[in-house]
């Protein structure tokens, strides 16, 4: 087949792309070459569009043990033990084939991991939809949810976690991110590393079919109505499969007869053996022959691109086979030898001893174009951001109403249907349960724990993208503060529209900027994570989304803090200030449809401090329940305190912040105002001075507000009383929330 | 007291209740692999929870075809205590170790959560230490676990006294909104006619530290050991052909 323009189209490669490619090559390619220039060239695989920007972010510290650029992140967690974790998206193949995209995007995250050495222990997942009354909302989710469920709970991995949004812009291009952690020994960790000439390149598991051929060059392209042709795109996940995958290769790396392993995910053979060859600075030579096929006739062409799920590929020590051999079939898997290491440099893959294709390693990975991408603010943006709170007073519910309609919205409402079809306590390690604040599980064999939070806030990114991702970075690291983990480090899954539009690479630089400010001044570096771009439908791009993933440790697991009130007679302590931001907020959104004004301001050595202390406050086991103050403000936090408490209420009375000339609006940007750094805390009596100094010592702003009792949700704002709600009503709301809306499918 | 717990490829329970058998209680416990020809001198068999060859034909449907399954099943004529937890319930119910079969959830539904259980039975090696009506709090994990068996079978097992926990209120009052899968008569475990093999769906295993916010699922275990330490020696019969 010749190679014409129409050729390079339907590779997602562009002419100028093609001549570099023929200049690094010194000659025209071959299909099967250009196939595989084709996936590493892909924005999934290469970031071309992102890499200069995530350059800028921070990813080192004492702390981490490996950053970005191997299959996941680690940082030390004490006792010799390292945390190895990280997001991805598996957006794209969701919204063609809900379950079995989201399937497989928990399996690949999770072999991620397992090919680090480490044994998985959590998984989270941060997830987007349209209005969940828009048709196929409910579908979607359910599919989703499934996926998750189907796979997660099949391998034997507790989903502890995560977030569900609602929002219109997300329903041609809903967003599945998946969270892994895993522990490993930190001395043991496993590199995706091929070296040393001669050694053999063994290939395990699933057999290799014609399913997935071009999913990253799928993944890098937006949708239209043909979208639901690329349906083959989509792979079938097999969790069984996976499972013995993962004990199976655990196991071999007790032996010391492993060079090095990848997973064969986005690009399948092809990324696995150019990335292992490139991070070992050698070659590996293949013959797809020797691949294990589901299907007959299959080229070299497709067995390369093939994105069959539960693959990995091993670099053994010569000498040491038949230890790797043994250690397979045990699992009746069989490890079969299909190459070799060499010391060129060189991906070369042959069938049936004849060579078809050999491209420089370096091409593909290091040498793989680089774009600065021209960028400049989006038309919307400066409209967006006005916000006159008194003109827009007029339709204006009150606050119980208010208050009502923020707890019975679905972004807002509990995700008890979700998370109980989700295996979230297998492995006895999960002591914070799911919907009671960051995921926690406890590290057995240790005094110690992880907290685990996924964040992020589409409608803030899209009022202002740097100021957006810092949100998301703060909102992160300080759930997991609440839990009493002090914040190690972050991963970050940043979804975006087209970057060949300047507004959407606008949009990206400045939320990278963003993160990196923000993940500087909290100390959470960046150890990894994933770009997901070309999130667009018909030209419609979602709310840039950078979704932050935030671990953190505690000490004591026994002292970890849930956001649920202890009883009656404890005092409440305001952490932190409200200032009546009401712009980007949920109450905007819900109570009167507006997506407007600036997201609330974040003083980074304030939020900095907040967290610190709220460690402190756990470790000293002065509090007894912790929440953070973010979507709805500062009256839902306090629903959300009294819920699950078996109908424990809480009067409190706060200050009007004068945010807005008028009073009414004053006390609803004081309830349902969204200011950063606060966080809502409950106490005994006796605690009270140790909770104020250390406060003080710190400079956090900290002052009782009221005290848990009665049976009711009250709060007076400048001493009127504005809330005035029986827990059990609103509890019967919130946990309505999301089913009322999915009557045909509730359980 | 030594734990046998069987490993079938696809379980993902086993850690667990090894943690609990030999972390938590002190017991000498090991894993049995699926291919094993013998028990290795384990006073107790537990088969746990997970998810036997990916459970893609029927839940537990391959597992009672693995070698370790002769040694279970003589272990267990002999009057050996089995437990089988969730998946390790659906492979004794394959493997017609105990009566009746699985049905998906009402609601089709996988359900992860906390429920109450009534104590029905305390003459089995399993419950020995409850009280009988005694309701515990346990969680429960599963996408099949809806009890079925047909009416004259149902019959029988209701008459032999066979159920050992059901699904009810905080109260111990039986309650469709406390049947979370809508199992027949709220059946959440059964033992067999002699009352030495006992499955259930719920997971003991993750309610025996105060860490995971439960901790009645200790009583299952307090149970086997003080069976172990009181009658268990002289309650098993000899292995035939044993030397």
């Amino acid at each position: 087949m010749p190679i014409d323009p129409q050729v390079l189209e339907r590779h997602g490669l562009t002419s100028d792309e093609y001549v570099r490619l023929v200049a690094l090559l010194g000659r025209e390619p071959n299909m099967t070459e250009l196939g595989i220039f084709s996936v590493m060239w892909s924005e999934h695989c290469s970031y071309k569009s992102s890499r200069v920007h995530l350059r800028t972010l921070p990813t080192e510290g004492p702390q981490v043990l490996q950053g970005p650029g191997e299959n996941a992140g680690a940082v030390d967690v004490g006792g010799g033990l390292a945390a190895v974790f990280k997001i991805e998206s598996h957006n794209h193949p969701s919204f063609i084939e809900p379950y079995q995209g989201a399937a497989t995007g928990v399996g690949g995250i999770i072999r991620d991991i397992f090919t680090m050495g480490a044994r998985p222990i959590a998984l989270l997942n941060s997830l987007r939809f349209g209005d969940l009354d828009a048709p196929g909302t409910a579908r979607l989710l359910d599919g989703v949810v499934s996926g998750i469920a189907g796979y997660g709970n099949s391998i034997g991995i507790p989903t502890i976690g995560g977030e569900i949004a609602f929002e219109p812009v997300y329903a041609g291009n809903p967003l599945v991110n998946v969270f892994c952690l895993g522990i490993a020994p930190a001395a043991e960790i496993v590199k995706g590393i091929a070296s040393g000439a001669g050694n053999p390149v063994y290939y395990v598991g699933a057999k290799t079919g014609r399913d997935g051929i071009h999913g990253a060059t799928m993944a890098s392209a937006e949708f239209d109505d043909r979208s639901a042709e690329k349906r083959p795109a989509v792979q079938v996940g097999d969790p069984f499969m996976e499972k013995l995958l993962l004990e199976a290769c655990l196991e071999v790396m007790k032996t010391d007869a492993l060079v090095g392993i990848q997973d064969m995910g986005a690009a399948g053979l092809t990324c696995s053996t150019a990335e292992m060859g490139a991070r070992g600075g050698a070659g590996i030579e293949i013959d797809v022959a020797l691949v294990p096929q589901r299907e007959t006739g299959m080229t070299p062409y497709e067995i390369m691109l093939s994105e069959s799920q539960e693959r990995m590929l091993l670099v053994a020590r010569r000498g040491r086979e038949a230890e790797v051999e043994r250690v397979f079939e045990k699992w009746d898997l069989h490890a079969v030898r299909i190459g070799e290491v060499t010391a060129d440099g060189m991906l070369r893959v042959r069938a049936h001893g004849t060579v078809v294709a050999e491209i420089p390693n370096r091409a593909l990975t290091d040498e793989a174009p680089i774009y600065h991408r021209p960028a400049s603010p989006p038309e919307y943006l400066a409209a967006a951001q006005q916000l006159d709170l008194d003109a827009d007073a007029r339709r204006r519910p009150s606050p119980n109403d208010a208050l009502r309609s923020l707890l019975g919205s679905p972004t807002i409402g509990s995700k008890r249907w979700v998370y109980r079809q989700y295996d979230h306590m297998v492995r006895t390690n999960t002591i914070v349960l799911p919907g009671a604040g960051a995921g926690v599980v406890r590290l057995k064999g240790t005094d110690r724990a992880l907290a685990i939070s996924l964040d992020g806030n589409g409608r803030y990114c899209y009022l202002d993208p740097r100021q957006g991702a810092m949100l998301a970075v703060a909102e992160a690291a300080r759930n997991v503060a609440c839990a009493g983990a002090r914040p190690l480090a972050a991963t970050n899954c940043l979804n975006f529209g087209n970057p060949e539009r300047p507004a959407i690479m606008w949009q990206f630089a400045e939320a990278v900027q963003g993160i990196g400010a923000a993940c500087r001044a909290l100390d959470v570096p960046i150890t990894g994570g994933n770009v997901s771009l070309y999130n667009e439908t018909d030209g419609r791009a979602i709310y840039p989304t950078p979704v932050i993933g935030v671990v953190g440790l505690l000490e004591h697991a026994d002292r970890a803090l849930t956001r649920s009130f202890s009883g009656s007679g404890d005092l409440i302590v305001l952490l932190g200030e409200g200032r009546g931001e009401l712009g980007g907020s949920e109450y905007l959104k819900v109570t009167q449809g507006l997506v407007r004004g600036r997201p609330p301001a974040l003083d980074l050595a304030a939020e900095r401090a907040l967290q610190l202390l709220l460690v402190e406050l756990a470790e000293a086991r002065l509090i007894r329940s912790a929440h953070d103050c973010s979507d709805g403000g500062l009256a839902v936090a306090l629903a959300e305190c009294c819920f699950d408490t078996q109908g424990t209420g809480a009067e409190i009375a706060i200050d009007a912040p004068g945010a807005a000339r008028e009073a009414a609006l004053d006390t609803a940007a004081a309830l349902f105002g969204e200011s950063a750094s606060r966080a809502i805390v409950s106490t005994t009596g006796d605690a009270l001075a140790g909770i104020l100094a250390r406060a003080a010592s710190r400079g956090v702003p900290a002052r009782v507000i009221g005290q848990t009792g009665g049976s009711a949700i009250r709060i007076a704002v400048a001493g009127v009383t504005a809330i005035d709600l029986a827990v059990d009503d609103a509890e019967q709301i919130w946990i309505a929330a999301v089913t009322r809306h999915l009557t045909k499918h509730a359980a | 007291m030594r734990f046998g717990i069987v490993v079938f490829p696809g379980s993902n329970c086993e850690e667990d209740a090894l943690h609990a058998a030999r972390d938590l209680f002190g017991q000498d416990a090991d894993y049995l692999w699926h291919k094993d020809a013998d028990l290795k001198g384990a006073d107790v068999v537990v088969l746990p929870g997970g998810f036997a060859h990916g459970d893609y034909l029927r839940t537990g449907a391959m597992a009672p075809f693995s070698p370790v399954m002769g040694p279970v099943r003589e272990f267990a004529a002999r009057g050996g205590p089995v437990l089988g937890i969730c998946n390790g319930f659906q492979i004794l119910l394959e493997a017609g170790l105990l009566p009746g079969a699985m049905l998906r959830n009402r609601g089709l539904k996988y359900r992860c959560e906390h429920v109450h259980l009534r104590v029905e039975r305390t003459d089995t090696p399993f419950t020995r230490a409850a009280r009988q009506g005694q309701v515990l709090r346990i969680p429960i994990g599963h996408g099949e676990g809806n009890y079925f068996a047909p009416p004259d079978a149902l019959a029988a097992i209701e008459r032999n006294r066979q159920v050992v926990l059901r699904y009810t209120d905080a109260a111990g009052r039986l309650a469709d909104a406390a049947n979370p899968n809508g199992s027949v008569n709220a059946i959440a475990s059964v033992c067999s006619a002699s009352g030495n093999v006992v499955g259930m769906m719920p997971h003991p295993e993750r309610a025996c530290e105060p860490l995971l916010r439960g901790e009645d699922g200790r009583v299952i275990f307090e149970s086997i050991i003080d069976w172990f330490r009181s009658a268990g020696r002289r309650a098993l019969q000899p292995s035939v052909g044993a030397p």
